[in-house]
């Protein structure tokens, strides 16, 4: 337990002292704010010199639609999360800004143009991003205490393993590119993943609130680890089983990976035994290596990583089930060098299939170079650390498990999609949050963002929500005031 | 709570600096080995970006450029492509170029080191990057009548013209032949003319360049050499000088006697009268009296056994350096292991007209930068003295002798003097395909300079096996080159 969480009865004074110590940041918020919008407006601009030598006609209503949304979004978490991070939503309004401006980008591209690829992705990007922020505005409104989740663990589960099997409905699941990680309503293609990591992460945090304890203190010390019993590693192997069963069926290593991460995270925040973590390790790569032992689809995404040179050949001499993507996005990084070629100068539609959604890193990695990557990476790190201060900042257990876990699968997803890009680790079917193109992936970070706005508002109000204890509330009420 | 927390943290912390330390190995590190990549797109994409170079003829570019759809967006065009691309090569956004278009490409694309600081101030001052241009020694009307000639003609073929004072390469054609233009898009008619021209589709091989890279045997025209081999190693000193050559003359260690084309008079003949009629019994004595390596001591100084940069590389012309008496009579006829391109017997004839000195031949005279500067310009250089001015004089006598009461009178051009030498030169196993007709000639003006040395071969599988004579289906065609160069001087 920490020491925020140490229980005090809630007087007069500590709420008192609390109210000055505590300023909302919302100014801050506001300033950022208006780079995080001028910054893509002049990316915008940029492109539409360098590709077509004008200023782009669209340039007034991007800014001004981008800055409403922003606006709109600062305005209700100003009164409804006055005390949340200033830091959150400028950060991801940039992101989202400039993904937007790099899918536009490669809307240009006749290459893409040809096979279908891109053309029309940014208007729909940018309804996407409304409907994401529209969401956020909902979840920062309705959702008045987080700790309300609470009450769905069990709900939270069933609702998470339904949208993990979704994408294997006959019929309504789509295999693109050999994962199967999507689902097709109505002409949209939707990663039910996205969603599943939210609803799982609330799970979690639900149900190792109330086992911590038992999982944490009922074990035997061998070798200087702490080893949990049998039945408490029950928890544990089901999820586990349940990421191998995601890897078989659907494909997706990334997807796989991130689930497991963030159980094997707030697994080790709930317990403070090491020895999960280790168990984590232990599991997931004797999983994955298991799995990729007789999967071919899994296989191919190993071989490519090893050799993407030789898969860039295998594929142009058409041999089926071969890509030259992970390739062309070394190319295009390479190509970027230092400083990039400039917005709109470089070749990353090379890539061709999914050059704006699961490769768009390698768009920013050519035209704005290892410097401008740098950047967008330690915006990435900025959230998650935010996640993490929002979860050592929350007085309850479960707003901390629930920030931890949301922030922690953010930062392993990062991980998985940028290393899968710059060939560190396999490739997998994930994508930047914010920056790539697709509606699931930006109304679920949405989601995400406003989730951790709403704990991180409650943890740094200045009047503490009552505190857990009953009696402490009993003699509250009795007390004259 | 808070201990494991901050050890999160951390943890997310080093997954960031992992992909930072990994996007400074791939964006710095490795940046320029990826960048350069021949397989990466963007340095095709880059090469087209801008407009090419072009090379000039006679002041006029035979090349140009076309805009194309996709990401290339210049590539290549040719005027009369399929006359010129002996000369200019290739350049294709798929293949790759070859000859002129590849060995200065540099000059052609900008990218030469010589233009960095011109294009360094082009980019400050936003000027599109251009190409500098590669000027030739060719001559446009020379050309023209070596490749109609060889159109004409209709079978294999080539033709090289020089300039024997300076080893300008006037013309240099070869037929068939194919139009670069049409394989230097990316587009599917590209890859299909590209597949059309490969040899395995195509037994007439029209992207072999016969004028530098195919050696033929060379006939008669190699007794050229032969005499001067004669004249330098002091066997004879004077065209009228008899040679006392029996006839028949039974070849060394054999009992099998060379024979003549026909019945001529080639017992105890002159030289003269010996090269006017062709003799083989002559020059195969000669060679066998004079020995392998003083024949090839000879050769070796016309250039045979070496390549020529011109600088397009040209094949070896072979004399052999293993042969006993026999074969090295055989050799110094233009049979046995001699070969020769057609290169190799123009510098032949360069080397008698400018009096027995060779020059190296060359194709490009100057490069330019795009604003016509020169960057640098070619020095006619000497390449050898085969021979003495004496003795080059001697056989330019004996030469005009051939063109005007020999087998070469078809060369006779009114009011200049030409000396020439025809050659028949059997192929194949038992001599059982078609002979290969060569001629090769030079004209002298008035004041004894020479404008212009020729040679031509010409391979028919058509033509009647009897009509096939240098002096009837090569000697035409050296003419009118020849006269195309005269005429363009006036």
């Amino acid at each position: 337990m920490s020491s925020t969480n140490t229980p005090h009865s809630p007087t007069h004074h500590t709420s008192t002292i609390g109210a000055i110590g505590a300023p909302s940041r919302r100014n801050t918020e506001l300033a950022l704010l208006v780079f995080a919008v001028v910054i893509p407006v002049f990316a915008y601009a940029n492109v539409g010199l360098a590709i077509n030598d004008e200023v782009p006609a669209g340039l007034l209503s991007y800014g001004l639609g981008l800055g409403l949304l922003a606006g709109v979004g600062h305005l209700v978490v100003r009164k409804f999360a006055p005390y949340a991070d200033p830091l959150l939503l400028p950060l991801a309004t940039l992101l989202n800004g400039l993904g937007l401006v790099a899918i536009w980008r490669l809307d240009q591209s006749e290459l893409l143009q040809s096979i279908k690829q891109a053309g029309t992705a940014a208007p729909r990007q940018l309804l996407y991003t409304a409907l994401g922020i529209a969401l956020f505005i909902a979840v920062v409104i309705f959702l008045k205490d987080h700790r309300v989740l609470q009450r769905y663990t069990y709900i939270s589960m069933v609702g998470a393993l339904f949208l993990l099997l979704l994408p294997l409905v006959p019929g309504l699941g789509q295999n693109i590119y050999g994962a199967k990680i999507w689902i097709s309503v109505a002409g949209f293609s939707i990663q039910p993943g996205e969603f599943a990591k939210i609803v799982l992460a609330v799970f979690f945090a639900g149900y190792l609130m109330v086992k911590r304890d038992a999982l944490a203190l009922a074990s035997r010390r061998f070798m200087g680890l702490y080893l949990p019993r049998g039945r408490d590693l029950g928890p544990i192997l089901v999820v586990w089983a349940i990421s191998i069963l995601i890897l078989v069926f659907e494909t997706d290593l990334g997807t796989s990976l991130l689930f497991f991460g963030m159980f094997v995270i707030m697994l080790y925040v709930a317990t403070e035994r090491t020895s999960w973590i280790v168990f984590g390790l232990l599991m997931s790569a004797a999983g994955a290596v298991g799995v990729a032992s007789f999967e071919p689809h899994i296989q191919q995404r190993v071989d490519a990583w090893l050799d993407p040179m030789r898969e860039y050949t295998l594929s142009r001499a058409n041999e089926v089930g071969h890509s030259e993507q992970a390739m062309q996005a070394l190319w295009a990084f390479g190509s970027g060098g230092t400083l990039g070629t400039g917005w709109g100068q470089g070749h990353s539609d090379l890539i061709r299939f999914a050059a704006n959604s699961d490769f768009i890193l390698a768009t920013f990695g050519e035209e704005l170079g290892l410097a401008g990557v740098m950047a967008l990476l330690l915006l990435y790190a900025l959230i998650a650390e935010r996640g993490v201060r929002t979860a050592l900042a929350a007085r309850d257990p479960f707003g901390k498990l629930l920030a931890i876990g949301l922030s922690g699968a953010f930062a392993l997803q990062v991980f998985v999609v940028a290393g899968g890009v710059m060939g560190l680790i396999p490739l997998t079917g994930m994508t930047m949050p914010f920056l790539a193109y697709g509606g699931s992936s930006v109304i679920a970070n949405w989601a995400l963002i406003g989730i951790l706005l709403r704990i991180s508002d409650t943890a740094r109000r200045p009047a503490p929500a009552p505190a857990a204890n009953p009696d402490a509330e009993m003699t509250q009420v009795v007390r004259p005031s | 709570m808070n201990k494991p927390l901050r050890r999160i943290a951390i943890f997310c912390g080093l997954l960031v600096l992992t992909l930072l330390i990994r996007d400074n190995w791939l964006q710095y590190v490795k940046a320029d080995d990826l960048k350069d990549d021949e397989h990466n797109r963007r340095v095709a994409i880059a090469r087209y970006a801008s407009p090419r170079g072009d090379i000039i003829v006679d002041g006029k570019a035979i090349t140009g450029h076309a805009t194309t759809d996709g990401d290339f967006k210049y590539k290549r065009t040719y005027k009369d492509g399929a006359m010129w691309a002996p000369v200019t090569g290739y350049v294709s956004q798929v293949y790759g170029a070859t000859q002129l278009e590849a060995i200065d490409d540099g000059i052609l694309t900008g990218n030469d080191d010589r233009l960095f600081f011109r294009n360094t101030l082009d980019m400050i001052t936003g000027k599109q990057k251009e190409g500098g241009n590669v000027v030739t020694t060719l001559n446009a009307a020379a050309q023209k009548a070596a490749y109609n000639g060889l159109k004409a003609q209709g079978g294999k073929g080539a033709v090289v013209a020089l300039e024997p004072s300076t080893g300008k390469i006037l013309a240099l054609a070869s037929f068939p032949s194919y139009d670069p233009s049409t394989i230097a898009g990316d587009g599917a008619s590209d890859g299909k003319a590209w597949q059309k021209l490969q040899k395995k589709n195509n037994p007439d091989d029209p992207m072999l360049n016969r004028a530098l890279r195919e050696v033929y045997p060379p006939g008669s025209t190699f007794k050229v050499v032969t005499a001067a081999a004669a004249l330098e190693h002091g066997k004879y000193t004077e065209a009228d000088q008899k040679t006392e050559t029996p006839l028949p003359w039974i070849m060394p260690g054999t009992t099998t006697p060379l024979k003549n084309e026909g019945n001529i008079p080639c017992e105890d003949a002159t030289l003269r009268v010996a090269l006017q009629y062709s003799c083989n019994t002559v020059f195969g004595k000669i060679g066998a009296d004079l020995g392998n390596e003083k024949m090839l001591e000879t050769a070796k100084k016309f250039g045979f056994t070496e390549e020529q940069f011109t600088p397009v590389r040209s094949s070896a012309s072979v004399f052999s350096d293993d042969m006993n008496d026999s074969q090295t009579a055989l050799s110094s006829i233009g049979q046995f292991n001699t070969a020769a391109t057609p290169l190799q017997m123009a510098m032949v004839a360069a080397a008698v007209a400018n009096n027995g000195t060779l020059m190296k031949p060359y194709m490009v005279d100057e490069l330019q930068a795009p604003n016509l500067d020169t960057i640098e310009k070619t020095d006619p250089e000497e390449y050898s003295k085969p021979l003495s001015a004496e003795n080059a004089q001697i056989l330019q006598s004996m030469m005009e002798t051939v063109v005007k009461d020999g087998t070469g009178k078809n060369a006779q051009i009114p009011g200049v003097t030409v000396g020439g030498k025809t050659g028949t030169a059997q192929h194949g196993v038992e001599n059982s395909e078609n002979p290969y007709a060569w001629f090769i000639s030079y004209a002298k003006q008035s004041d004894n300079s020479s404008p212009v040395a020729v040679a031509v071969v010409i391979e028919d599988e058509n033509a009647n096996r009897d009509d096939i004579s240098g002096g009837g289906l090569a000697a035409p065609i050296a003419k009118s080159v020849m006269e195309a160069v005269i005429n363009s001087k006036k």
